[in-house]
């Protein structure tokens, strides 16, 4: 019976999920709009948009090959894969004795590299400049990821994304330096890997510093559409995971408990809506950064992530 | 069983005689030498599996009756090696055999003897017979990489080779003769014995350069690159797969096997430091090399070095009594040894293909292969996924279990050790990063995009046993991406021999687990649901969305069309190798490899582009080799003097050695 | 006192965010962005010694406190932001050393804090003492270090002040540190900053730059290139 509930709340999950991931990109362009003083297009408009593009025939340079038609699809699964395995409302759900840190980390480098290898297909100059950009930032991103990973791993005892939920929700382990250093660090990293300002800019194309847009440059139709919803896909993700660990208020245990996810589904809206406020108001607030402060800003949050595994070193020893 | 291995070796050495009988009688040996080789890594790879599987033979004499005891033995750490040189080896014959059939007689004799030298060496029992082995297929391989010796850099990587096969031998032999104290040299005696104290401190350090040297760890590296790429492309393979894993075998039978695991925690740091080292710095210089080949032995370097991190964490947790961790970092490094083995086989294979068929092996000379050579590219694509670690291939599995490890490394409680192994699993963390950027950059060179020279346009798939020694490794890949707790408990029998402890309850079809409930990585699940989900998309999307795909000219902002003489369009238009590694060039190439970049501006009124030069020097060029061919050259005027002697002085100096060396043995015998 | 209860994660966040302050510190490149980083860090420095005047009871530690939010966290940063104003100075800060470099270089001192510290206090003392010293050692090393690798003298003023904060954050996690001292430290700082602004006014009158490598030509080195 458990494993049905289980099964109940993944499907659940999932719909929710992709539910979510356009409206998140929705709201948060609404919200930069509104900050800006322009009244902004409504929040329902990347699925009006999608939906458009998924109705147009793609149009593939001469001589692209197979990867271009193959990577959009390889890229969506893998963030899909990645989202299923991320708690939203509810703890246990079926896919969740699958959800390892690490493996998510993997599966996102799989869709980053279905990206960087369709935007080198045709050969063209804006393709392999995004794609050395892309896979350059991942190589100082994931080992910050890693190492705010270890903070969590070493605090809950597993790299099981489900179990450090658990763990952090009961809140046993009170307030930590190392935890507020791993969430700097994991922003900084959910910025870069998400394409948000300052690391690079959603909204413009054709800019000298461009990075994500410029290896979907040749991307139409319903190719297009994919790579869209994988980088909503991807931002959800990434704010699924930020509130599932450090704001893991309101989220249901596993079990099947009707009013426990409904509170868990108010709950997650709400701190989603949060963590968008925060978003919009961020990338308002701040200039992007040129394309060679980056690894700065990264290597930065690799440090803090060393910083806090160090500290937590330092907390276990004295207690 | 071991009798069948012992007459397989000899089989290896009659047939590598074989070539220099037929020398100028135009015999066709290079299909029997090849073919035999085959045959031989096939016996090799099944003898390694039967004994995983129904357990070790008894030790065997070599030759019954010689003046030395050379033994032979199967346990578990060499029958897992002994697998990992059987699917290497049949892959490289398989390909040597479509491919290599008319080349010289040096190459054709050197080869086999080169199999039987890495196989001589993991079946050792005893010191003398390790060394043997060790030091054949070092020379053989010598043999291999000057090959080619008409070109100048050949000729160089041979002679760097050389000196360092020499230099590895140097550090072996006494580090033998300190574990051998009793005198009695099987691997046996030497466990029961094992050496303390300062001794102990020499063995590691000469076993760490001895070794270490071959399997190209860091500051030991440099010959890897230029020697590599040298060979032909079924040595490389062969080379880069099974060399460095004979290497890395060496380092873990007398470091965590035959010195027992009586040993402190400090053991495995200088294994733990230099893998660190070598898995940032080949994976850096991975993603700025400019030869296919040389990106691919870089690569090498950094897999090396992470199979070391294992290895070291493996000696760590055993002396910290963390016997379940131990574990997992061993069956990490096995792991990761017998995958590298097969996708770096594969992918040195594949851009062997794509050297007979593009005729280059520089990244700016190819191009759009993906059309020209479709099996090619799916099989390094493979390859090169594995290589970038990405689930569900097999590289992301030993990945995942040796940062499993990493994350577990502070339960070891020093504080220092705490410390190092955090920044070692960024540093891990960091390569496996920096590697998926070389694959990209790799495939994206080679197969995607444009044909950057005719040749490339013109380029085909090789013949099947060709396609067929790509497809072997890659479906193997794939196979053991998905299986690795199958995998882990055929490598009980290694992990029992290097920490004495067993994984079986953890690894079971579907899933690995570490620790209790730490973590579990569910390869097959990961897979199912990467399929079920991508079919879920494909099946809604065909089902809205028109069906086909138009074609039209690149976009590109404005693409302009080629030139008349060049019709596959400009080079220039599209990334090249150096533009794809610029940003890792300026991000982290300063600090490590002291990168230089710099713009040649033509003399105002000379119409004539202006060049941007980039380029970088590997650290051990200017730290290690540098002075010690400055000291070369010390010593080299201090000994010609000796030609000045006397010839009364002359005499002096062979007498009065013997006279130390006799004043020596009495002095020891009085101890 | 151990962790899970209140008095000691606020107490550790605030010595966490004070060395974090220090990063910042090291990341930013123009000078406005420096004194505010200051700013925040005198702030929580301040929040530091309440927190711990609350937790030991100890009336003195408010006033350090106040001292600090009042000297730290408006007075110095406005009179620096004044100076940089009355000059027009360039704003950009010029590191010697680059910003990854010294960044690790940070990492690398706090490590070489802890491994310090821990096993010298072992023992002897509380655990948030313990830590809190750890911390405080770092933020003085990283003050150093801040003074060391910018070439600017309103960064190496600022620091120097951050060195200071470092001492002041330690003095306040020892439990009976008298209030002389810490009075005597605050003043001292003032002091400091006086001299500081003193010396960045005269630098400026004579040499028309605030970049320090001038001053070598003064001992006869020869000017950066």
């Amino acid at each position: 019976m458990g494993f049905l509930w289980g099964l109940l709340t993944q499907v659940v999950h999932l719909a929710l999920m992709l539910v979510a991931a356009p409206l998140v990109v929705g709201v948060i362009r609404w919200l930069k709009a509104r900050m800006m003083g322009r009244i902004g297009a409504s929040p329902l408009q990347p699925l009006r948009d999608l939906r458009k593009l998924l109705l147009k025939r793609p149009v593939l340079a001469e001589n692209a090959s197979w990867i271009s038609r193959a990577a959009p699809y390889a890229g969506a699964g893998a963030a899909l894969a990645a989202v299923a395995l991320v708690p939203s409302f509810a703890r246990g759900m079926a896919f969740a004795p699958l959800a390892d840190l690490v493996l998510i980390a993997g599966l996102l480098a799989l869709g980053r590299v279905a990206m960087a290898l369709a935007g080198l297909d045709v050969g063209t100059a804006f393709g392999g400049l995004g794609a050395a950009r892309e896979m350059s930032f991942a190589a100082l991103a994931e080992p910050a990821l890693l190492l705010a990973v270890m903070s969590f791993a070493i605090l809950a005892g597993t790299t099981g994304l489900d179990a450090i939920a658990g763990t952090f929700q009961e809140g046993a382990l009170g307030l930590r330096v190392s935890l507020g250093l791993a969430l700097v660090a994991l922003l900084a990293v959910a910025v870069a890997e998400n394409a948000r300002i300052p690391v690079d800019n959603p909204a413009t194309h054709l800019e000298l510093t461009m990075v994500h847009e410029a290896m979907i440059l040749e991307a139409s139709g319903r190719h297009l559409a994919l790579w869209e919803a994988a980088a909503a896909l991807r931002l959800t993700l990434w704010l699924a995971l930020l509130a599932a660990i450090f704001f893991p208020f309101g989220t249901a245990p596993s079990g099947f408990a009707p009013l426990g996810w409904l509170v868990g589904l108010v709950a997650w809206v709400a701190k989603i809506g949060v963590l968008c406020l925060a978003l919009a108001a961020f990338e308002s607030a701040i200039a992007k950064m040129r394309v060679f402060r980056v690894p700065e800003f990264l290597g930065a949050a690799l440090l803090l992530g060393l910083l806090g595994a160090l500290l937590l070193f330092v907390s276990t020893r004295l207690a | 069983m071991l009798t069948a291995l012992s007459l397989t070796l000899a089989g290896l050495v009659m047939l590598a005689v074989l070539p220099l009988l037929a020398l100028g009688r135009g015999w066709p040996v290079g299909a029997v030498v090849h073919g035999g080789s085959l045959l031989a890594a096939a016996i090799f790879a099944g003898c390694g599996l039967a004994a995983l599987l129904g357990g070790a033979p008894a030790p065997q004499a070599l030759m019954p009756g010689s003046w030395a005891p050379m033994l032979l033995a199967l346990d578990g750490l060499s029958a897992w090696f002994l697998l990992l040189l059987g699917l290497a080896g049949a892959c490289s014959a398989l390909f040597a055999l479509s491919h290599y059939g008319r080349a010289p007689a040096r190459v054709l004799s050197a080869y086999p003897l080169f199999l039987a030298g890495m196989a001589l060496t993991l079946l050792a029992a005893d010191g003398f017979t390790l060394l043997l082995g060790f030091e054949g297929m070092s020379l053989a391989s010598w043999a291999l990489v000057a090959a080619d010796h008409e070109q100048a850099e050949n000729r160089r990587a041979a002679r760097l080779y050389l000196i360092f096969a020499v230099a590895s031998g140097i550090c072996l032999v006494p580090a033998i003769g300190l574990l051998a104290a009793g005198g009695e040299i099987t691997f046996a005696a030497m466990r029961e014995a094992p050496p303390e104290g300062w001794r102990a401190a020499a063995v590691l350090a000469l076993v760490v350069a001895g070794a270490g040297a071959k399997a190209g760890l860091v500051p030991l590296h440099a010959w890897l690159p230029l020697a590599h790429p040298a060979a032909p492309s079924h040595v490389s393979a062969l080379m880069s797969g099974a060399m460095t894993k004979v290497a890395i075998y060496v380092l873990a039978r007398l470091l965590l096997d035959v010195t027992g695991p009586a040993q402190p925690i400090w053991w495995g740091v200088p294994l733990l430091v230099l893998g660190a080292a070598s898995a940032v710095l080949g994976a850096l210089r991975a993603n700025l090399e400019e030869d296919s080949k040389t990106l691919l032995a870089c690569s090498t370097i950094e897999n090396v070095g992470l199979i070391a991190i294992g290895l070291g964490l493996a000696c760590a947790f055993r002396a910290a009594d963390l016997g379940a961790l131990a574990a997992l970092a061993a069956g990490a490094a096995a792991l990761h040894a017998l995958n590298h083995a097969l996708f770096k086989s594969l992918l040195f294979l594949g851009l062997g293909e794509v050297l007979h068929g593009a005729a280059s092996r520089r990244l700016d000379r190819l191009g759009g292969l993906i059309h020209a050579m479709p099996w090619t590219a799916a099989a390094v694509l493979v390859g090169a996924g594995a290589a970038a670690s990405l689930p569900p291939l097999s590289g992301f599995a030993g990945e995942w279990l040796l940062l499993q490890a990493l994350l577990a490394a502070w339960r070891v409680g020093d504080l220092a050790f705490q410390v190092l192994a955090v920044g070692v699993a960024a540093m891990a963390a960091l390569a496996a990063a920096l590697a998926a950027a070389a694959m990209v950059r790799l495939f994206g060179m080679a197969f995607l995009g444009r044909p950057r020279t005719p040749r490339a346009a013109g380029a085909a798939d090789g013949p099947w046993p060709a396609r067929l020694a790509l497809l072997l490794p890659a479906g193997l890949t794939v196979v053991f991406g998905l299986l690795p707790g199958p995998m882990l408990s055929l490598a009980e029998g290694a992990l029992q021999a290097l920490v004495r402890q067993d994984v079986t309850e953890r690894a079971t079809i579907a899933a690995i687990r570490v620790g209790d409930g730490a973590g579990a990585y569910m390869p097959i699940g990961i897979a199912l649901l990467l399929a079920v989900l991508g079919a879920a998309i494909v099946f809604l999307v065909k089902r809205r969305a028109p069906s086909g795909v138009a074609r039209s000219p690149a976009w590109d902002c404005g693409f302009i069309a080629p030139p008349q003489h060049l019709p596959f369009g400009d080079p220039i238009t599209q990334p090249s190798a150096a533009g794809l590694g610029q940003p890792l060039r300026r991000m982290l190439g300063n600090p490590v490899l002291a990168v230089h970049e710099g713009v040649t501006m033509p003399p105002p009124g000379d119409p004539s582009p202006a060049r941007i030069e980039a380029g970088f020097a590997d650290p051990s060029d200017r730290l290690l080799l540098a002075p010690l061919a400055r000291l070369r050259d010390a010593v080299v005027v201090r000994t010609e003097r000796l030609r000045d002697l006397t010839l009364a002085q002359c005499l002096m100096l062979p007498f009065g050695t013997l006279v130390a060396l006799l004043a020596l043995i009495a002095w020891l015998e009085a101890r | 006192m151990t962790f899970g209860t209140p008095a000691y994660d606020i107490a550790h966040l605030l010595g966490g965010g004070v060395l974090l302050l220090s990063f910042v510190l090291l990341y930013q490149r123009r000078i406005d962005a420096v004194i505010n980083a200051f700013a925040v860090q005198g702030a929580l420095l301040a929040a530091a010694a309440a927190w711990q005047g609350y937790i030991q009871g100890a009336a003195g530690l408010y006033v350090t406190a106040v001292i600090a939010v009042v000297a730290k966290a408006v007075l110095i940063p406005l009179a620096l932001r004044h100076v940089l104003g009355r000059f027009g100075l360039q704003r950009a800060v010029e590191p010697a050393l680059g910003v990854g470099p010294s960044l690790l270089a940070a990492v690398a001192l706090v490590g070489l804090s802890v491994l310090v510290v821990l096993p010298i206090t072992a023992g002897q003392a509380q655990a948030l003492t313990r830590e809190d010293l750890a911390l405080a050692l770092s933020v003085v090393l990283l003050g150093m270090l801040m003074m060391i690798t910018r070439r600017n003298a309103i960064s190496q003023v600022i620091g120097l002040m951050s060195l200071e904060n470092g001492l002041i954050l330690g003095a306040v996690a020892v439990t009976g540190m008298p209030l002389v001292v810490e009075l005597s430290t605050a003043a001292l700082v003032l002091m400091v900053a006086v001299v500081g602004g003193v010396v960045v006014f005269q630098i400026r009158g004579r040499l028309e730059t605030l970049d320090t490598s001038f001053l070598h030509r003064a001992r006869g080195e020869e000017p950066p290139a």
